[in-house]
Parts: C-alpha cells; sequence; structure tokens
C-alpha cells in the first residue's frame, strides 16, 4: 500500500459525499442524482465513475473484482485493480464468489451474485433520453414529469424502419415503474438479470457526473410493445470453442493462424472455472442468474 | 482471500510504462531539471496550472517533464492530484486593482490613465528561427543578465490602474448586467463559499447557470476549445463584435478569511493571472433595442492572452436561452470545453468493444436476415 495517499486515494470529505449521494440514489431507484465528480489518476471515459463508487464504499476486509467487457485480466481491468489494491491495501480476486464488491464495464457476470455483494457499473452516458434529446436541462425536466413520450416514438419509427428495436447495448429499463434508466453499455443479454435480484447494482458516471442506483428486489423492465417484445441476442446454438457453454454470453474471435471465426465466453473467470471443472479441479461455479 | 494472480494485461501495462520511460531518456541526454522546465517553460507551466485548475509551478513542471511536454497529459496528472486535497477554505474575491502588473494593453482607447504596458509579450516579434538558441550557453545568459538588469530603470512606486471599462460605465455606454455579482464582492464579511458562488470542483453543473459557474467552468477549459467556438462565434456563427477593453498580465494577493479570527483576513500568496475584459456590441434579437456596450470577462492562472480574451468572448457569446450558433449555446459550450473531460472520453475508444461490438453485430445481422426472408 502506497502511504503518500489517504486510504482510496480520495479525501475523506469526498468519500463521504459520494456515500450520501448513493444513499439518495437507492432511495430513489433509477433516478440520476448530480455528484460533484472528482479527477482520478485514470482517463474521465475510463472508468472513472465506478471507481469513485468503489472508493467511497470499499472498506479495508473487502475483496474487490475488476471486469472490462467481462474479463479480469484486460489491461484496463488490471490497472484499475492495481489502482484499488496500492490505495486501499484491499485482498483482489477474479472469482465473482468471492468478491464482495464487483466493479465493472459493460457486463454483468455469469454467476449469479448474492445479497452480501455489490455491482458497481462504469456508466459511459447516463441519460436513456440522450437518443432523442441533447440537452440535459430538457431530459431533467422529462424525467422529472415522467414524459417518455419521445423515446417511445423513437422505438416505434425503430420498429418501422428496420422491423426491430436496433439498440443493442444500453437497452433503456423502466425502474420501479418511474424512471427510465440507462443499465450502462450491457448488451441486452445482461438486462434480465437487473429485474428482482438480489444484489445491490450501484451506477458511477464520473465524466457526466452522475450516480444512481438499483436497490435489490427491485422491479426493472426492458421498453417493449405489446407486439414487438423485448428479447436477447440470439448465437444461434454456437458454444464457447474454450469451455463449451451455451448459457453464457460469446463473442466471436478469430483464430490467430487460421483465421476461422469461433466464439468464446465473455466472462473469463466463469470461461476457467469451467475448464478447470472439466480437467477434474475442485472448483466451485454458481448458478446462472436464472437457473 | 488471497490475490488471485490475472494473465497478460498487468505484464503489458508494467512493460509500457518502461517502454515510455526508455523513449524519453533513450539518446542519453542530460535530464532536465525541474526548475528549468519551471522557469524556462513558463507558458507551458501556466497553461498546465490553468487547465489543471491548481496553482502549483513546482508541481505543474514536474508533470511536464513526466508527460513528455503533453500539456493536456500534464494538466491531467495535477487534476488527479487536486482530488486529493480536501477543500479547506475558499479565498475572497480577488480585487485586480491591485495587481503587480507585467503587461497592460487596450484596443479600445490610445490614451489610458496608468498607460499602456507590452510586458514580456512577442505580438510585434517577427516569428524568425533564432538559430542561435541551438547554442546558447550560461555565459550568454549571465552575459545578458548582466547587461539587461543594469540597463533597466525600476520605478520606486507602480501607478494606479483603473480600469479601462470604467470609462464605459461612466458615460453610460455599458450595460450593467453583473451589477447582482458585484454587490456579493462588496459583502466582505461573510466568506464565500460554494453556496454563494457555485463551486463546479464539488457541484456539477445545471443549467442554466450561474455566471460564476461560466467563469470557472471557462477559466479550466482547454485553450484550444475556447479559441475555436470564441473564434466562430466572431467569424460568422454568432453575433458578436468584439473589442478588447483591457488585457492585464501580473500578480494578484489571494486572501482568505481569518480561520479563526472573525473580520480578519490572511494573504496567503500572490499568484499571477491574466485578466481580459471584452467589450462588444451584441446584435440584439429583441424589441428592446438599446445602443450600449456590453462586457465579456475572462480571466485565468499564469500568463496566456489567447485563453483570456476566448474567455471574454464566450462569457459574452452565451446566451440564456435561444441560442442560435454554438458558441452561444451554454449547455454546447460549457459540456465540451474541458479538455481533461474530452481527452479522456476519446481516448476510451482504445479500450475494448468486444462485448458491445457483438450486441451491435447481432443486431445488424438479425436485420440483415429479416431482409433477406422478406
Amino acid at each position: 500500500m502506497n502511504s503518500s495517499y489517504n486510504f482510496a486515494f480520495l479525501d475523506e470529505g469526498t468519500k463521504r459525499e459520494i456515500r450520501r449521494k448513493l444513499l439518495k440514489a437507492v432511495a430513489i431507484p433509477g433516478y440520476q442524482v448530480p455528484f460533484g465528480s472528482r479527477e482520478l489518476p485514470i482517463a474521465r471515459g475510463w472508468g472513472t465513475g465506478g471507481l469513485q463508487v468503489t472508493f467511497a464504499i470499499v472498506g479495508r476486509t473487502d475483496v474487490v473484482k475488476v471486469i472490462d467487457q467481462g474479463a479480469d485480466d484486460s489491461v484496463n481491468a488490471c490497472n484499475l485493480r492495481d489502482l484499488i489494491e496500492v490505495t486501499t491495501g484491499c485482498s483482489t480476486t477474479s472469482d465473482t464468489l468471492d468478491a464482495t464488491i464487483v466493479q465493472t464495464r459493460h457486463r454483468i457476470p455469469e454467476e449469479s451474485m448474492t445479497a452480501e455483494q455489490i455491482l458497481v457499473f462504469q456508466v459511459p452516458y447516463p441519460e436513456s433520453l440522450r437518443f432523442v434529446e441533447p440537452s440535459e436541462r430538457e431530459t431533467r425536466r422529462m424525467h422529472a414529469e415522467a414524459d417518455y413520450s419521445k423515446l417511445w416514438v423513437f422505438l416505434y419509427e425503430d420498429i418501422v424502419r428496420w422491423g426491430e428495436i436496433t439498440l443493442s447495448h444500453r437497452y433503456p429499463v423502466m425502474v420501479n415503474h418511474r424512471y427510465i434508466m440507462d443499465p450502462s453499455p450491457i448488451p441486452r443479454f445482461d438486462v434480465p438479470k437487473l429485474h428482482q435480484a438480489d444484489t445491490l447494482f450501484l451506477f458511477g458516471a464520473g465524466r457526466e457526473k452522475r450516480i444512481y442506483a438499483i436497490p435489490p428486489y427491485t422491479d426493472v423492465t426492458p421498453l417493449q410493445f405489446q407486439d414487438y417484445s423485448f428479447h436477447v441476442e440470439d448465437f444461434h446454438g454456437a458454444s464457447c470453442a474454450e469451455c463449451g457453454s451455451t448459457e453464457s454470453y460469446l463473442t466471436e474471435v478469430y483464430d490467430r493462424k487460421q483465421g476461422t471465426k469461433q466464439y468464446v465466453c465473455s466472462d473469463t473467470s466463469y470461461c476457467m472455472k469451467r475448464q478447470e471443472q472439466q480437467a477434474g479441479s475442485d472448483v466451485t461455479i454458481g448458478r446462472l442468474w436464472h437457473a | 482471500m488471497a490475490y488471485v494472480a490475472v494473465r497478460g494485461g498487468q505484464r503489458a501495462i508494467e512493460e509500457a510504462e518502461k517502454l515510455t520511460k526508455y523513449y524519453r531518456l533513450k539518446n542519453g541526454s542530460s535530464p532536465i531539471a525541474v526548475r528549468q522546465i519551471r522557469d524556462q517553460m513558463r507558458l507551458a507551466v501556466d497553461r498546465v496550472m490553468s487547465e489543471g485548475s491548481l496553482y502549483a509551478p513546482d508541481l505543474a513542471a514536474i508533470a511536464l517533464k513526466q508527460a513528455e511536454g503533453d500539456t493536456l497529459e500534464a494538466s491531467f496528472l495535477l487534476r488527479a492530484f487536486r482530488s486529493t486535497l480536501p477543500r479547506n477554505l475558499y479565498s475572497l474575491p480577488v480585487d485586480t486593482t491591485h495587481i503587480r502588473m507585467i503587461r497592460r494593453v487596450s484596443a479600445t482607447f490610445k490614451d489610458i490613465p496608468g498607460g499602456q504596458f507590452l510586458g514580456p509579450t512577442r505580438d510585434y516579434t517577427k516569428r524568425l528561427i533564432e538559430f542561435s538558441l541551438s547554442e546558447e550557453s550560461e555565459d550568454d545568459v549571465k552575459d545578458f543578465l548582466a547587461a539587461y538588469v543594469s540597463d533597466t530603470d525600476v520605478p520606486d512606486t507602480m501607478p494606479e490602474f483603473p480600469k479601462v471599462v470604467d470609462l464605459l460605465r461612466a458615460e453610460g455606454l455599458l450595460e450593467n448586467r453583473g451589477a447582482k455579482d458585484a454587490q456579493l464582492e462588496d459583502s466582505d464579511a461573510t466568506p464565500p463559499g460554494p453556496s454563494d458562488v457555485g463551486d463546479i470542483t464539488r457541484q456539477p453543473i445545471r443549467f442554466p447557470a450561474s455566471r460564476a459557474v461560466r467563469m470557472q467552468s471557462l477559466s479550466r477549459g482547454e485553450q484550444g476549445a475556447l479559441l475555436a467556438l470564441a473564434y466562430s462565434s466572431a467569424r460568422g456563427y454568432g453575433f458578436i463584435h468584439p473589442t478588447l477593453g483591457e488585457l492585464r498580465v501580473g500578480y494578484v494577493p489571494l486572501v482568505v478569511p481569518h480561520p479563526i479570527y472573525e473580520n480578519e483576513t490572511i494573504t496567503v500568496g500572490w499568484v499571477l493571472v491574466t485578466e481580459a475584459e471584452i467589450v462588444a456590441r451584441m446584435e440584439e434579437r429583441t424589441e428592446h433595442k438599446r445602443a450600449q456596450f456590453s462586457l465579456g470577462y475572462g480571466f485565468c492562472f499564469g500568463h496566456n492572452d489567447v485563453k483570456a480574451m476566448s474567455m471574454a468572448t464566450l462569457d459574452r457569446a452565451m446566451v440564456p436561452e435561444g441560442a442560435s450558433a454554438p458558441a452561444e449555446d451554454e449547455e454546447f459550450v460549457l459540456y465540451h470545453i474541458d479538455g481533461i473531460e474530452s481527452s479522456g472520453f476519446v481516448s476510451h475508444w482504445k479500450l475494448p468493444h468486444y462485448v458491445d461490438f457483438q450486441a451491435e453485430m447481432n443486431r445488424v445481422q438479425s436485420i440483415q436476415e429479416r431482409r433477406r426472408t422478406e
């Protein structure tokens, strides 16, 4: 631990402010609470919002996991994990089941999380209405009046033009029947995991200076029409080339030598655990979210 | 709770860090002393302090060295360091009439009370490369200093520098827009806090923004962004016809309320600042046409004429409602001028987007399939 910096980098007043804003966010599910976002030693847009939330809630006994696009070993995840480790002295893990706090960029882990765990999202664009309204002043009014007609019209026109809703990641959701919320750029595949979960979800947008939350056991429904219902990504029965999983979110990769297309799990921790289990190791794999 | 080793990424980061250091040092030249940067890269240091919004010349110089001269990266280092410091006090409003002037020009009047001073400026030098600088020796430096300092008459007392725009104000030619803000400056009984003036380092901006918030945001904005927007407004995407009322560069005292004794103050130091007042006539788009000038104000850390003038132009260009050009739109300007935020966001495109792109491909493939079967 680098003792020339305060525990968890930020000064105590700042961490207290963020915790107060988090309490407000939890009390009003899906509502974007403005906060005085600070600059961190990583670039704005590389997860400073999530990191500020993590810094504000982390304690000395916490075990932190950081993932980027599902991977624990991507350079950005390593870098964030290293920063948390150096400034707090906390231990870190890549196992979803061992972590008390998971900070994530663009994925929810495949193994379901418990009421004792917190999932912190890094959010690039907190405003779900930005598709249809560029002005912050105007979107704040629209949220206040629950005036979401522009977004509904946008979705309707999308169907007329393309035959389906073309939003892939950051699919807008209705939280607790009141606020439309951007679930961060998770794929559609992860959206159903937010509904009535045991886990507390915290969202931090550093550059846009907003914090919001989904408390446990909250209704979260993706926007859909009666005759055009929401559906998740379809991998046409493909399975992971490493672990054989057909139930996880897969990403396409091209073989380095042959250049042939393959699918692999984006959640590297889940995939590794499955491979270890198949090799005969004694590994506990958590159940999937809606198994 | 053992630390689980992670594959790949960690090692790549460490090696990239070493390689970066190697690139700075690989030719074996002697390392630049931080003091040299502070003194001889004066304007870069000023720019880093201004955009990093921390007045710390020595730290700014270290940051510039670490960033291999990239001013944006150096400002980023300063700003990140700033987040580790608690905010203890808010200073009282700076009174620029007590400035220790090093430069002062006006483009509105030839003769101004107190006089015009070019000060250290390259405005009228021919931009020819001084090849002799490549061979500049310590003796050259000593000789120049000895000769220059002995030649120069330094006046014992500094003259008074009343504000040029006050001349216009006395004539009734200047719109009195900032009357409410001026009241705040007069009340030195209660020290200002974030609730009085707003503090963009502690509260996010809300719109319509107060003038204080606009000023803070512009003051730590990225020079190039401010310049481009101000230029666009003067060039035709807007209605501004600016004239430089006054540009001042100098040291001003920074005064804070005494933490214990009420009604007492402490001067904690002097900071170098640039202040610009732009006099502008704006084509009024309302029925209440009044033939008056109005004022745009710019103020930033360090010596930076272009930044202060751009800031003043934008201050005047931004209108609370009904903007018809980007530079007039308060939200557009304030949300996009911060160099640390915009560069951070753009550089995040270098991060992997495998998952989102997979989701995107899934949608495109799905649409293609539907089109094929239609």
